[in-house]
């Protein structure tokens, strides 16, 4: 298996949720979960759809406020943090829907990214004062360098993301992300609505940024065979509940993910 | 023809003026502005002025509306607040304009800095109707707090002077309003491509995204407010040593009105669009006034109808642009280039 | 009874009656939001064109009153209809701010041709209602004020018990609180539309004609729509008994203010700004107003 590439990279929980239960009205959407997610792995989360994968996801970047239980980031509860902090924390995250921003290039969908980051105020911004312009110009150079040469999208640049193709805007989400320079990268479904091609190419990147940057990822997926092929470990939610947590081939063949996704019958074959 | 648009440096690709062409442009208009005010006539001179400091003000809005996605019927407001204080600390205190104006603009930013405190919890038609109701109280406060306002009667303000040259014509007056108005353009256009403008069109696409991907959505929609009615504020000053006195008519809700058109008009979110939005809903009643003007020959009755006429153009044109041309005269252009760039092969 | 006492049941009395016709213009607003989720700025506007139909089947044709007012209504009911076709369908799904504005726009338009049709002159109808003031209690009221109250009560009741119990009422309702599912059951989506704003713009001439009554006729009578927010707010936008409650709180707390306040400040006159401090405060803390649906932010 590949080092860690990052200098200082332990063997610790960047990040962990602990018995985290959400309820909208009377509908429980979470049900005391729990799991940690280790520093430069690649976690998976699956499972039926309903499970409560993408609130789970909702709950870790902050836009969910989880009745109770706590989510610990980096070592501190940030369970009360709203989302735009957690963002500046290093939680990056992509959209099941792309979420992107219509009215605007690429580039600027991208730049948006690191908006947390940037210090400029409005009024440097309005001047074009030496150092907003300054500022600006590196952070057109990081992007370029680290985002969209990375992604290979730089011919895309001042396109509005309206005109590209679906394949082609999840790139420019998982591209927004990766502006914020994340320490934690949550994927919604990275490769829904994809072909076979635009699969490998997103599985290649997502391995790439693990190995190349050191970013931890937690992804949500259907594709069974990204999921077995990428992710170091894998956590099961069926209605709420996290029913199983473990490495790919354990998940495999657990009898109790096997009922949760097909049924009774085909649990009792995988015995 | 225009075949391609190739930068070698980030810093070219980023500037604000990208192509010879455009700073060509550029250049022949500052020419033109500057030359303007020796050849043309009076009226002409009223009409620019008015003009510039509408479009100022229909800026403002612009950045509030189609830039960040809020929506204001109170701007008008926001315009008197500004003027109103520049009126009083000219005409107590004696104030020059250089410290007048910005005070009225350094007002008017600290009200949308209130008005704009609920609209993380009002949105949509709600906030519409909210600054609605700052249209109507403003205007009550400006009648009715006679002791500072003047009341009904007004305030009167002595022409702006620098260095004791009395800037009291409308030729005069034109370098300042027009100076002031440039430099405000540039600054939108700045805020367009940086880091606050990109915030602020995140919030108007997709505020919930925006804000898990690091924007906070309270300090963008404040700042965005804020703005807006500094904005506002400054126009309302200009407007002061352009008309010399203002009153409570000065701002009612029907000028709110006018600016929400010129910006739909012109292109919402559009910096360009705003001239072009302006330009065309200021020389529309001029035209009308024009044509009945002559139709009078034939018609002795026709200017009874300038009025309405006016209030059917107007309303027609809104109509007219939400159905078929949503994105304003703005896109229009676009179209207008992208048919040349390509001709003779275009479609 | 003391004098105070009186003046305060003359104050309250003649703010509920005011209310009762706030409610009424209210109403005009209520039923097109209640069915599809639009404010139309120009309410004003149809309540002024409504007056002024009736008042030219009045004064042009001769006509009695009730045969005036059915008149005006069934030629509302048409413009109703034609507006949403023509400036409102094409919009479905656009922005709000795009739907206030074209909204805006066709108050603009409507006033206009209003002016060149009629001129900007003042009319009055032809004295309808009996002269003599109206005594209830201790209480006078002018009968140009009363009998309008009634008229606008009895709008008022018909349009909410329409609302519940007709079936094209309920499917308005299904329709404004969700579109899919209401298309879902068979409902004709666009017929819905279509009725709403016609039913809206009978409203509204009926309110106009009551406004007209009262305080007679001219092309800037819409501006009477946009001062009745404060009521359409506190009563909540779906809501047709709110409106009424609404109008009343409203009308009351405007004759109060006028009443008590006013004779202190001199010059100045409250009256005109009250009911927009009241809208600013119900914004901020019950937004959906007295009775309006809360509305869920969908993700």
């Amino acid at each position: 298996m590949t080092g860690s590439p990052v200098e200082g990279t332990e063997d610790r929980d960047i990040l962990s949720v602990e018995g985290l239960s959400l309820a909208f009205g009377g509908l429980a959407a979470l049900a005391d979960v729990s799991f940690a997610v280790r520093q430069g792995s690649i976690t998976g989360v699956i499972g039926p759809n309903g499970a409560g994968k993408t609130s789970l996801l909702n709950c870790i970047s902050g836009f969910y406020r989880p009745q109770r239980g706590r989510v610990v980031f980096d070592g501190k509860d940030v369970t009360r943090v709203p989302p735009d902090r957690r963002a500046g924390l290093g939680i990056g995250r992509t959209f099941q829907n792309v979420a992107l921003f219509e009215g605007m290039t690429v580039l600027d969908n991208v730049k948006l990214g690191a908006h947390a980051r940037l210090r400029s105020g409005i009024l440097s911004t309005m001047l074009f004062t030496p150092g907003a312009r300054r500022e600006e110009l590196e952070l057109r150079a990081q992007v370029e360098d680290e985002v969209l040469d990375f992604l290979e999208m730089e011919h895309l640049r001042h396109r509005t993301v309206g005109s590209l193709s679906y394949g082609l805007q999840k790139r420019v989400d998982l591209a927004r992300a990766l502006a914020m320079r994340p320490r934690v990268l949550l994927l919604d479904e990275p490769v829904a609505g994809m072909n076979e091609e635009e699969t490998e190419d997103m599985a290649r990147f997502v391995l790439d940024i693990q190995e190349e940057r050191g970013v931890t990822i937690v992804l949500i997926e259907h594709d069974m065979g990204v999921v077995m092929d990428l992710c170091d470990r894998i956590a099961v939610l069926s209605f709420g509940e996290r029913i199983a947590v473990g490495a790919p081939g354990e998940i495999r063949q657990d009898p109790e993910v096997v009922r949760a996704y097909l049924g009774e019958e085909s649990a009792e074959a995988a015995r | 023809m225009l075949i391609g648009n190739y930068k070698e440096t980030y810093a070219s690709d980023e500037a604000l003026f990208r192509t010879p062409a455009t700073r060509a442009w550029m250049a022949v208009g500052a020419l033109a502005a500057l030359l303007f005010p020796f050849l043309a006539g009076d009226y002409l001179l009223y009409l620019a002025d008015l003009m510039a400091i509408l479009a100022l003000g229909a800026l403002g809005l612009n950045i509030l509306i189609g830039f960040t996605g809020q929506i204001s019927l109170g701007h008008a407001a926001f315009m008197g607040l500004g003027a109103y204080t520049t009126a009083i600390l000219a005409s107590r205190l004696g104030l020059p304009f250089w410290l007048s104006i910005p005070a009225g603009g350094a007002l008017a930013t600290a009200a949308g800095m209130v008005v704009g405190v609920p609209s993380l919890r009002i949105k949509g038609l709600y906030l519409a109707i909210a600054t609605l109701s700052a249209q109507v109280i403003f205007e009550w406060v400006f009648t009715n707090w006679t002791s500072v306002t003047g009341g009904i009667r007004g305030l009167n303000v002595p022409p702006a002077s620098v260095a004791g040259f009395r800037l009291d014509t409308d030729g005069r007056i034109y370098f300042l309003i027009v100076a002031v108005t440039v430099v405000h353009f540039l600054l939108a256009s700045n805020l367009r491509r940086s880091r606050w403008g990109r915030a602020f069109v995140a919030v108007r696409d997709r505020d919930v995204a925006a804000e898990i991907v690091g924007v906070n959505l309270f300090r963008t929609k404040i700042l965005s407010f804020m703005v807006s009615s500094y904005y506002a504020g400054i126009a309302g000053g200009l407007w002061v040593y352009f008309t010399k006195v203002i009153t409570p008519e000065s701002f009612p809700l029907s000028l709110s009105i006018q600016f929400l058109a010129i910006v739909i008009v012109g292109g919402l979110g559009s910096v360009k669009g705003t001239v072009y939005g302006t330009i065309f809903m200021t020389l529309v009643p001029e035209v009308l006034k024009a044509g009945t003007g002559v139709a009078r020959a034939v018609w002795p009755d026709a200017q009874s109808y300038l009025f309405p006429l006016r209030d059917v153009v107007f309303g027609l044109l809104i109509v007219v642009f939400l159905i078929f041309e949503p994105h304003g005269l703005a896109e229009v252009w676009n179209r207008v280039k992208r048919f040349f760039s390509l001709w003779p092969f275009a479609k | 009874m003391s004098e105070a006492l009186v003046h305060l049941l003359q104050l309250v009395v003649s703010g509920v009656v005011t209310g009762g016709i706030y409610a009424l213009v209210a109403m005009g607003f209520v039923v097109v939001y209640k069915a599809t989720r639009v404010i139309n700025f120009a309410t004003g506007e149809f309540m002024m064109l409504g007056a002024f139909f009736a008042w030219t089947a009045m004064s042009a044709l001769q006509a009695p009153f009730a045969v005036a007012l059915l008149a005006a209504v069934a030629a509302s009911a048409l413009l109703g209809t034609a507006t949403e076709r023509l400036v409102l369908r094409p919009l479905l799904g656009q922005r709000t701010i795009s739907v206030i504005m074209v909204t805006i726009g066709l108050a603009a338009i409507f006033k206009g041709l209003a002016q060149i049709a009629w001129s900007g002159d003042y009319r009055s109808y032809p004295p309808i209602f009996p002269r003599a003031p109206v005594e209830l209690g201790p209480v006078l009221l002018p009968s140009r004020q009363f009998y309008p109250f009634l008229i606008a009560v009895a709008a008022i009741a018909l349009v909410g018990l329409a609302f519940r119990f007709t079936r094209t009422g309920i499917a308005m309702r299904a329709t404004a609180d969700d579109q899919m599912a209401a298309f879902g059951m068979g409902i004709d989506i666009r017929r819905v539309f279509s009725l709403s704003w016609s039913l809206a713009a009978m409203t509204a001439a009926v309110a106009g004609i009551v406004v007209g009554v009262i305080g007679g006729i001219s092309p800037q009578l819409g501006a009477i729509g946009l001062r009745t927010f404060p009521v359409v707010i506190l009563g909540g936008l779906d809501s047709i008994g709110g409106a009424l409650l609404g109008g009343i709180v409203i009308g009351v707390l405007e004759n109060l203010a006028g009443g008590y306040v006013d004779p202190l400040l001199d010059g100045a006159s409250l009256k005109e700004v009250v009911p927009f401090v009241v809208l600013v405060l119900t914004l901020m803390v019950r937004p959906y107003g007295l009775f309006g649906t809360r509305e869920v932010e969908r993700l």
